[in-house]
């Protein structure tokens, strides 16, 4: 105790008495980075956090709004903003305020905001804003878009905006920062203080909080680094497959000896297969829960309460509990499958042991010989400390165009004067006038050169050259579809004469008939019907039931992560720390192929079963590989080379024809990327998907109607028509700019392909082998459960899996 | 295609050919859709008419009948004529005088624009086949309908398809939309499945031609797919309206 006043007496006399005493007891000392925060701010600078879960980030956050408050005295209006990424988030930081505010006798109001508020306190909340109000991205842009906005925010002190890495880079983030650039407007003199996890390039964080050099760095004191061990099975590592199933024994055992492990899978059906067999391995009753998207709110909540309570020992969970309040208890973070991010990665060990001194434990299960690679590049560099680089530079065009509505809802605005105010938000910092005065015209008219809706303008001139809203039922139907997140449609499960177990996508049950069974909430479900958006359910006896097949999570590995994993390959020093059944692979490669060295895109070529193969490894992840599939059957069907199918996962593509490649490099020019990624693009699902997206978030299509709700259904059928009429009749609309680049650099991933192709060029290693190598045999087991197809084609998988490796490993 | 003994051709554009009488068919054009939607703040591309339009000026050129019936709804709302440019008006009155011409009055256009040409009528018989746009409730040999929108869905190697079509049993005949901007509704909603009793095919509209799938090939969508209660959802999934 005295060695904890010792330290506080040196500090600098910022913090008021009320606050020492607290800490002093509750047996705390402020931690420095706590201390570095509030003099930044003493200083007139914002702040940026950076510091590992656990260190009290959240409490820096508000110390120097308490301590304002603590002086200045509350009740002059909104004071403090804190913005976060998830709703729970908000409710459990004003919980963890709230003792603080009570403790020290702090005469404030604080109030979460979030689309779970009731309608009555949104009002009241506006009339009367709190002095501390904890909301979300989409929560500030509503508050933002009414007409007594700047009363609302005209006092604002500060903003506190959490879990900041999360948020940069995505569409809720353009959101975020837009929502910022007016605030500095509104509140010329607040101060921001950012919390992010470590990130490899803070400064583009820092641009979230204000001009340069007005921003005070503070780092937090890393913790210990953490103990990372790979889960290598007592059995062989599988050559493909996402399930994992081989290591379920030894990862229940695992379980076992500690309080509670979070374990983390990639899809939503991998939690639910993980999930169902660690409870047929449960003899001993542990409480094991299951956590992801769909499964009801009260469902998830009811999980969250029990792991508070430190009543669970384990959690199979899906990116939904990538954030949140920290649990004590976690002592374990297992992931099963490939990390697909070091960043992503790093966080997710980070919900464990949130004791400083001793490091975060965590153990990775790969589920095949690619993502035990990917494992081991994640482990590497989170051993030399690289971090993953930022996603995306460019904001969305179409947060663009919802922020300007957003913006002429609150009250008449001047085009430059808001082009001025939005280049200072580093997403949209290098934007053109041009381009801006053409996202407003799309908000105003629809941007069509036609200029057939000049009546129905949703934005008209004023006398002294601004823009006003139409009309209010503009600014309602706007309200109702803020918003960057556009979910597929789902149904509601429920159970027949029951309650709600949870949600699911329609896609999938549109491929469903009556009487199918399937897994979902960890219990096997036979489909009775379907009526008035819900499914009805009822308990299944089978235990075999039928799971989504879709395998892989939806994210390729990162850059810095696939960079890894190339140097595992082409470095025999790094290949050491293998297991040996993996060195035993790719010393087979060697000898019956070769493998890439840096910098080298290795092709094979070979035949079999009366066809020509052709397999590539770029490691470039599943959607800049399915473009480059797309684009190479093109063109070798020019060729003539008859290709008939391709295949590729996170790792390689293989293509097959009638015919084999000769010289694959002329085939893999950059050029590809002209005329044919064109061509292609027009018609590619996944750019009418990414249209969809764009075009609800834009305010083309409407999420819902004021009384009645649209079925995304409905919305993905007429989106698709109206891609087609625009891309006839109007190429260069806005909106179709906005889906190329987005699905660019998404979906389609051609920004990666693109530097992929570069970097490649002249350093392509054709090998013509007489049948498959042992590297290819991972893509050729999916290709041939591809073609066999279904769930019965088990018995032949293996089957074929024996065939394959032999004549891989046949050394003559 | 054989329609109460009428040897039709269903066509590649969404209308249906009877060479034999040189008539071409098209139900629920729609004309300006998007701007019925432009005027509730919904600003969705002005290009609909032109695309419908164009459709319907190469399926004539092409096939080049006499006799044109468009089935009713052909234009989406009273406001369409008035809204449309003055270019796809004159286009459309061209098409109209070239043509021996039938607008049939459906649910959106009770009073179709009568500046444009064509004759107005209620409902058309041609020989054994009796044109209108709504089915008659019950059986009705020879009818040839629009209204509905039919889409059928088809699982090949794992996917679904979904594409408008036409629907028969071979007594009469629902016809698929034709309008640019128009939705779909599923051939086994009970408004559009009622009206076969026993059974039918539908003829799906592709890229490049029309294909006949059988009604036992096509996938039933799970919430259609139950033994009780049969006609309480169509009363709710509706059509587009």
């Amino acid at each position: 105790m005295s060695s904890l006043a010792a330290r506080n007496d040196h500090l600098p006399a910022l913090l008021p008495p009320v606050f020492s005493d607290w800490f002093a007891g509750r047996g705390w000392s402020v931690r420095p980075h706590q201390m570095a925060v509030v003099e930044a701010v003493e200083q007139g600078n914002s702040c940026l956090v950076i510091a590992p879960t656990g260190g009290g980030k959240t409490l820096a956050g508000f110390l120097p709004s308490l301590i304002d408050l603590a002086e200045q005295g509350g009740g002059n209006g909104l004071h403090t903003l804190y913005v976060s990424p998830l709703k729970a988030l908000t409710i459990d930081i004003k919980r963890n305020l709230e003792t603080p505010v009570e403790e020290m006798k702090l005469k404030l109001r604080l109030e979460a905001r979030t689309g779970d508020t009731p309608a009555s306190r949104r009002q009241r909340q506006r009339r009367d804003p709190p002095d501390i109000l904890l909301t979300t991205p989409e929560s500030l842009a509503l508050l933002l878009s009414y007409p007594d906005a700047s009363r609302i925010f005209g006092n604002l002190k500060f903003v506190v905006a959490d879990e900041l890495h999360a948020l940069a880079g995505t569409k809720r983030g353009d959101q975020l920062v837009l929502g910022l650039s007016r605030l500095s407007r509104l509140a010329p003199n607040h101060q921001r203080i950012g919390l992010s996890a470590t990130v490899a390039e803070p400064d583009k964080l820092e641009g979230y909080l204000g001009r340069n050099g007005s921003v005070t760095r503070v780092i937090g004191r890393g913790g210990v680094k953490p103990d990372i061990r790979i889960l290598v099975s007592g059995e062989r590592v599988p050559w493909s497959g996402h399930t994992a199933k081989h290591s379920f024994g030894e990862l229940y055992e695992t379980i076992r000896t500690v309080d509670t492990a979070l374990v983390f899978v990639n899809t939503r059906s991998q939690a639910e297969l993980v999930f169902q067999e660690l409870w047929r391995l449960n003899d001993d009753g542990m409480a094991i829960a299951l956590h992801h998207g769909s499964l009801s709110v009260e469902n998830r909540r009811k999980v969250e309460a029990a792991m508070a309570k430190g009543g669970l020992r384990a959690v199979v969970c899906t990116s939904t509990l990538d954030l949140g309040v920290d649990w004590g208890s976690v002592d374990l973070v297992i992931q099963i499958g490939a990390p697909k991010g070091i960043s992503r990665m790093l966080q997710r060990i980070g919900r464990s042991n949130h004791r400083m001194d001793e490091p975060s434990r965590a153990l990775l299960v790969p589920a095949n010989r690619f993502e035990l690679l990917e494992c081991r590049a994640a482990l590497e560099a989170i051993g030399e400390g690289i971090l993953d680089g930022a996603p995306r530079e460019q904001g969305g065009l179409d947060v663009l165009a919802q922020h300007i509505l957003g913006m002429a809802a609150s009250g008449p605005f001047d085009p430059a004067e808001l082009y001025e105010e939005v280049i200072t938000v580093p997403p949209y910092g290098d934007m053109t006038r041009e381009l801006f005065d053409r996202v407003v015209e799309y908000v105003a008219t629809g941007g069509y050169s036609l200029r057939a809706y000049d009546k129905f303008k949703r934005l008209y001139p004023t006398d002294d050259g601004r823009l006003r809203i139409a009309n209010e039922r503009i600014a309602q139907q706007f309200r109702m579809n803020i918003g960057t997140i556009v979910e597929d449609a789902k149904l509601k499960v429920r159970r027949k004469r029951g309650r709600v177990i949870g949600e699911i996508e329609e896609y999938f049950i549109l491929g469903l008939e009556k009487g199918d069974t399937f897994l979902f909430a960890g219990q096997v479900w036979t489909l009775d019907s379907i009526r008035d958006m819900e499914v009805l359910v009822t308990q299944s006896k089978s235990d075999t039931p039928q799971i989504p097949i879709y395998g892989g999570g939806k994210f390729p590995p990162t850059t810095n992560l696939a960079d890894i994993l190339r140097k595992i390959l082409a470095e025999p020093e790094r290949r050491k720390r293998l297991p040996i059944d993996v060195q035993d692979w790719l010393r087979m490669q060697e000898y019956r192929s070769v493998l890439p060295r840096q910098g080298e895109l290795l092709v094979e070529t070979f035949p079999r079963g009366g066809k020509f193969y052709m397999v590539c490894y770029p490691f470039e992840g599943r959607p800049a590989h399915q473009t480059l599939g797309m684009l190479l059957t093109r063109r070798m069907e020019r060729q003539g080379l008859g290709p008939m199918g391709f295949m590729c996962n996170d790792y390689a593509l293989a293509i097959w024809s009638l015919r084999p490649v000769e010289d694959p490099a002329p085939l893999l020019d950059e050029d590809m990327l002209g005329d044919d990624l064109e061509e292609w693009m027009a018609d590619s699902s996944l750019l009418k998907r990414t249209f969809r997206n764009v075009g609800v978030v834009a305010g083309l299509i409407e999420r819902k109607h004021p009384g009645k709700e649209k079925s995304g259904r409905q919305v993905t059928f007429s989106s698709d028509l109206l891609y087609d009429v625009l891309r006839r009749y109007e190429p260069d609309h806005v909106l179709l700019q906005a889906t190329w680049r987005e699905a660019s650099g998404g979906l389609l991933d051609v920004r990666r392909l693109g530097d992929m192709l570069r970097r490649v060029k002249g350093c392509i290693v054709l090998q013509k082998l007489d049948r498959v190598s042992p590297l290819s045999v991972p893509i050729m087991l999916e290709i041939s459960k591809l073609i066999v197809g279904g769930d019965a084609a088990d018995d032949l998988l293996d089957e074929a899996e024996t065939d394959l490796v032999a004549e891989a490993e046949r050394m003559l | 295609m054989l329609v109460n003994g009428a040897r039709l051709q269903p066509d590649v554009s969404g209308g249906l050919f009877w060479p034999e009488r040189s008539v071409f068919v098209a139900a629920d054009l729609h004309f300006e859709k998007g701007s019925a939607y432009a005027r509730h703040g919904s600003l969705l591309p002005p290009y609909d008419s032109q695309a419908t339009l164009e459709t319907l000026e190469n399926a004539l050129a092409r096939l080049k009948p006499q006799t044109v019936i468009c089935l009713g709804d052909s234009f989406h709302d009273a406001g369409a004529g008035q809204r449309m440019t003055q270019e796809i008006r004159d286009r459309l009155r061209a098409l109209c005088s070239a043509h021996q011409w039938f607008w049939i009055a459906g649910n959106h256009d009770p009073d179709p624009p009568a500046d444009l040409g064509g004759t107005c009528v209620e409902s058309l018989a041609i020989g054994h086949l009796a044109f209108r746009h709504e089915p008659f409730p019950g059986p009705a040999t020879g009818e040839v309908c629009g209204h509905l929108h039919p889409c059928a869905s088809v699982a090949v190697k794992g996917r679904s398809l979904r594409r408008r079509c036409f629907a028969s049993d071979g007594a009469r005949l629902v016809m698929p939309s034709f309008g640019a901007y128009t939705g779909g509704l599923d051939v086994f909603e009970d408004a559009i499945a009622g009206l076969f009793p026993g059974g039918f095919d539908v003829w799906m509209v592709g890229r490049d031609r029309v294909r006949e799938i059988k009604g036992s090939r096509l996938s039933v969508p799970a919430r259609l797919a139950r033994d009780d209660a049969p006609g309480k959802m169509a009363a709710s999934a509706g059509k587009e309206r």
